[in-house]
């Protein structure tokens, strides 16, 4: 073959490189698909209203919970509204929300819109410390002006209870999203709920 | 009083370690014993300074000293002590002190287990370690001190995020770092063979056994880790390709490459240069994680408290550390000796295809962390990576490396003979078709998955077990001659052997529960029934607890089959921490030998008739324990590897010998 290298140097690098295109070049392949097709894309209501998102595409939806929107049905759906300072979106979901979800809370679904406009969730997400606003529910709602600043927090929440059905006030301090007068950090927001 | 003990001997580390690199530096360049000598002293007493200040730290949090900001951000009096003491690393500045201790531990051990080294690389590997114990101590000390006092004294703290009070969590972070640091003895010492020109069989031998306890430790890190999400966060995951998981498995893996890489620099004295980059690459990675863990860049369920100027320091950090790494390594790649030559079917060539596969695993894992980042500066999109796409690009080339690998170490070293191992592997591969087979008609329903899985996980754990009967002659030599070979025969392949089929196990567990987890969830009134496969769970009852420092709501779940026998009887909790007003679920996770029944219990609310009633969710997860025993057996591989004599001692003499 009088393309292949005479020098035994020459010869290894071209055995190496032959070598590792094959898997390169599947790796970059698999890659652009993936970049493609399986990563999903972040909306706010406002935002999903004017990209008009196709039904059944998978992507993100993130906002504030709106209060007095949470209808808890029997058999284990619930129905909530999420939006932001100029829309607001249906989302329905079957199972148990995170523990952290609350009226005025922010929070990112995961799911699909269906053809009447409504989201149906596979996922919601709620960061496990109340000060904590997804990222890019944060930076949208910033670019909206609803934002008020890190540290200001969701706009108010009910405590849960044990006893459940609202029956006990919780004590102990004021919400914690009363910035502190020292340099208080709250405790790293590392756990989240997935459900 | 202690307090402002630890807060000096941090800054005294910092000296120190100035010293260290100092002193060291000076030392390996006028090959002068008495500076190195002093520089490695200098190293032990770095590690002793920042030794007082943890302990300092630790004490502050077991006294629940609330003068201190991190302690009264983190902790609270009626915490149990155990998560107290663990509160110390529970936060961005304690555990950044961790990474120091461990960082200036791994220094120490350097300066005092060295001496086998040639004396002029040890030197300038601590003082490269010295230097990087300068760049991390330094921020510890300005940026993100752990010991600096509130003027303001509040009287109770704000206490632990509940999530992280629990056993598995407290203590996997110091193997997590033990591991991601580890990688910095590598680094050190591949840049100070660079800084000599010289990497040779004598430098793999050294950078190996460091590998193998980084990688170990790393290892165990990690799967303490996903046991955690798997039982504490309630929704029975164990991996979610969350940016802060891949930031601590980007390491691995390249540590997994450099693993074997090294074993070829070694023994054979090939791919130096490539054994080098990898040791560069490995810390760099760790230092990509610990950024990427500590500046909020990316949304990620594990991510400490977001500092946008903390994470801007951390990335020159990074950025200083990597860019001198492989600036110096651009300049001598190309005077390196290539090393020993081997033929294309030969183990190095298998550990070759191993590494390149690996790389570009790890490539793909990386652009899968960064892309939304780089969307967002492209054209401002938020997006986000998740599952499907790492299974679309990380799974194929993990099954290409799975397909190869028991060939890997039947190959001889330099020439292979393929025809022989095809020959002796034939079996595994019939049996493992035809278990494939057997499943495909057997299960159901996601069979493809759980067949292709069983197909792999069979083959990568037959055949190490394979690899192992050869060696000891099983079944073809009397048992006598097999138990003497077994005698004879080094840790180090007793380790390869036990970390390949742990590999294959963790294989069978991820494939089995992902294809066949059953998963059920109902609102259930009590002495309501919900069906969960083959198994019928009745909530019987449901009272309130009281706990040391939560109030619970405790559910009684009856398991039973179809027939009517009581399998388990589950104890679910939902639990509501009054100080940081937050609510968890405590998982009831019934195990069998390889499956678990697991268990949450949800919130109340209106049932049918307007009786209250619980969201029960349940899963049956099949073969689940495997994915926590497969990598545990990886790191005891790994763990005796090291044990290993000839990996440990002798460094260099034989070696040399074999190469020259």
């Amino acid at each position: 073959m009088s393309f292949w290298p005479k020098s035994r140097k020459a010869r290894r690098r071209l055995t190496i490189l032959l070598a590792i295109a094959p898997v390169l070049a599947l790796a970059v392949g698999l890659a652009m698909y993936g970049l493609r097709d399986s990563i999903s894309l972040f909306y706010t209501p406002a935002q999903a209203k004017a990209a008009n998102v196709a039904p059944g595409r998978k992507v993100q939806l993130g906002g504030l919970v709106q209060h007095g929107s949470v209808v808890k049905h029997p058999g284990g759906d619930v129905d909530f509204v999420v939006a932001d300072q100029q829309a607001t979106a249906k989302v329905s979901y079957h199972g148990d929300l995170p523990d952290l979800f609350r009226e005025g809370q922010g929070i990112v679904a995961e799911g699909s819109f269906d053809q009447s406009g409504t989201f149906v969730a596979k996922q919601v997400l709620a960061k496990h410390d109340e000060r904590y606003m997804p990222r890019e529910v944060a930076k949208a709602l910033k670019q909206q002006g609803e934002w008020r600043g890190d540290g200001a927090g969701a706009p108010s929440y009910d405590r849960p209870s044990p006893q459940g059905g609202g029956g006990r006030e919780a004590t102990g301090g004021g919400s914690p999203a009363d910035p502190p007068s020292s340099d208080l950090r709250s405790p790293p927001p590392r756990g989240e709920d997935r459900r | 009083m202690i307090t402002e003990l630890g807060a000096f001997a941090l800054i005294l580390s910092l000296a120190l370690s100035l010293a260290q690199t100092g002193l060291s530096a000076v030392g390996g360049a006028r090959r002068s014993p008495v500076l190195a000598g002093a520089g490695r002293g200098a190293a032990v007493a770095t590690f002793l300074a920042v030794v007082v200040a943890f302990a300092a730290l630790i004490h502050a949090f077991v006294t629940s000293d609330f003068s201190v900001a991190n302690v009264a951000a983190n902790s609270h009096t009626a915490k149990p002590l155990f998560y107290k003491v663990a509160g110390a690393w529970g936060s961005h500045e304690g555990s950044m002190l961790l990474w120091c201790l461990v960082l200036t531990g791994y220094g120490a051990a350097m300066a005092f287990f060295g001496d086998s080294l040639p004396p002029r690389l040890r030197a300038y590997a601590i003082a490269v370690q010295g230097s990087l114990g300068v760049l991390f101590l330094a921020y510890t000390v300005f940026a993100s001190n752990p010991l600096a006092r509130l003027l303001d004294v509040p009287v109770e703290g704000r206490s632990l995020n509940p999530l992280l009070q629990d056993w598995a969590l407290a203590v996997h972070p110091p193997f997590l770092y033990a591991g991601y640091v580890g990688f910095s003895v590598v680094y050190s010492l591949s840049l100070a063979a660079l800084i000599e020109g010289r990497i040779d069989a004598a430098w793999a031998r050294w950078v190996r056994p460091w590998t193998l306890a980084a990688w170990s430790l790393l290892t165990i890190g990690i799967t303490l880790g996903a046991f955690w999400a798997y039982y504490e966060l309630g929704w029975g995951g164990w991996w979610a390709w969350d940016p802060v998981e891949n930031a601590s498995f980007m390491p691995w893996l390249i540590g997994a490459a450099l693993l074997h890489s090294a074993i070829v620099t070694e023994k054979r004295g090939a791919l130096p240069g490539w054994t080098a980059f990898l040791a560069l690459a490995a810390f760099t990675f760790s230092m990509l994680g610990a950024f990427l863990v500590r500046s909020g860049v990316l949304t990620s369920v594990h991510a400490f408290a977001v500092d946008p100027t903390r994470g801007v320091l951390l990335l020159m950090m990074m950025g200083l550390a990597a860019g001198a790494g492989f600036l110096l390594f651009g300049l001598r790649a190309g005077s390196l000796n290539p090393g020993g030559q081997f033929r294309p079917i030969s183990r190095e060539s298998a550990i070759v295809l191993n590494n390149i596969l690996l790389s570009t695993a790890t490539a793909v894992v990386l652009l899968g962390t960064l892309y939304p980042l780089i969307r967002e500066a492209m054209d401002g999109e938020a997006v986000s990576v998740g599952a499907p796409f790492f299974s679309l690009t990380f799974v194929p080339l993990m099954l290409l490396a799975f397909a190869v690998l028991p060939a890997g170490p039947l190959l001889a070293w330099k020439r292979g003979d393929a025809k022989g191992v095809a020959r002796k592997l034939w079996i595994v591969l019939a049996a493992a078709a035809v278990l494939g087979l057997v499943a495909y008609g057997v299960v159901q329903p996601r069979k493809a998955l759980a067949s292709g899985g069983l197909v792999i996980g069979f083959w990568l754990l037959g055949g190490a077990l394979l690899e192992m009967a050869d060696r000891l002659k099983l079944l073809r030599a009397p048992a006598g001659e097999s138990l003497r070979r077994a005698r004879g025969l080094p840790r180090g392949a007793w380790g390869t052997t036990l970390a390949h089929a742990g590999l294959g196990l963790f294989v069978l567990g991820a494939a089995f529960e992902t294809a066949w987890k059953v998963e059920a969830a109902q609102a259930l009134s009590l002495n309501d029934n919900q069906t969960l496969g083959a198994y019928t769970l009745t909530l019987t009852d449901v009272g309130t607890v009281e706990g040391p420092n939560y109030l619970a709501e405790r559910g009684i779940v009856s398991v039973k089959t179809k027939a009517g026998t009581e399998v388990c009887h589950a104890e679910p909790e939902r639990r509501f921490y009054p100080t940081g007003g937050q609510t968890t679920s405590e998982v009831a996770i019934c195990p069998s030998l390889l499956d678990d029944i697991y268990i949450v219990l949800g919130e109340r609310r209106a049932g049918e008739g307007g009786k209250p009633a619980w969201l029960v969710r349940a899963y049956v997860n099949p073969w689940v324990r495997l994915i926590f025993l497969g990598p545990l057996i990886m790191a005891l591989g790994g763990l005796i590897s090291l044990s290993d004599r000839r990996v440990r001692l002798g460094v260099g003499r034989r070696a040399q010998e074999v190469v020259s």
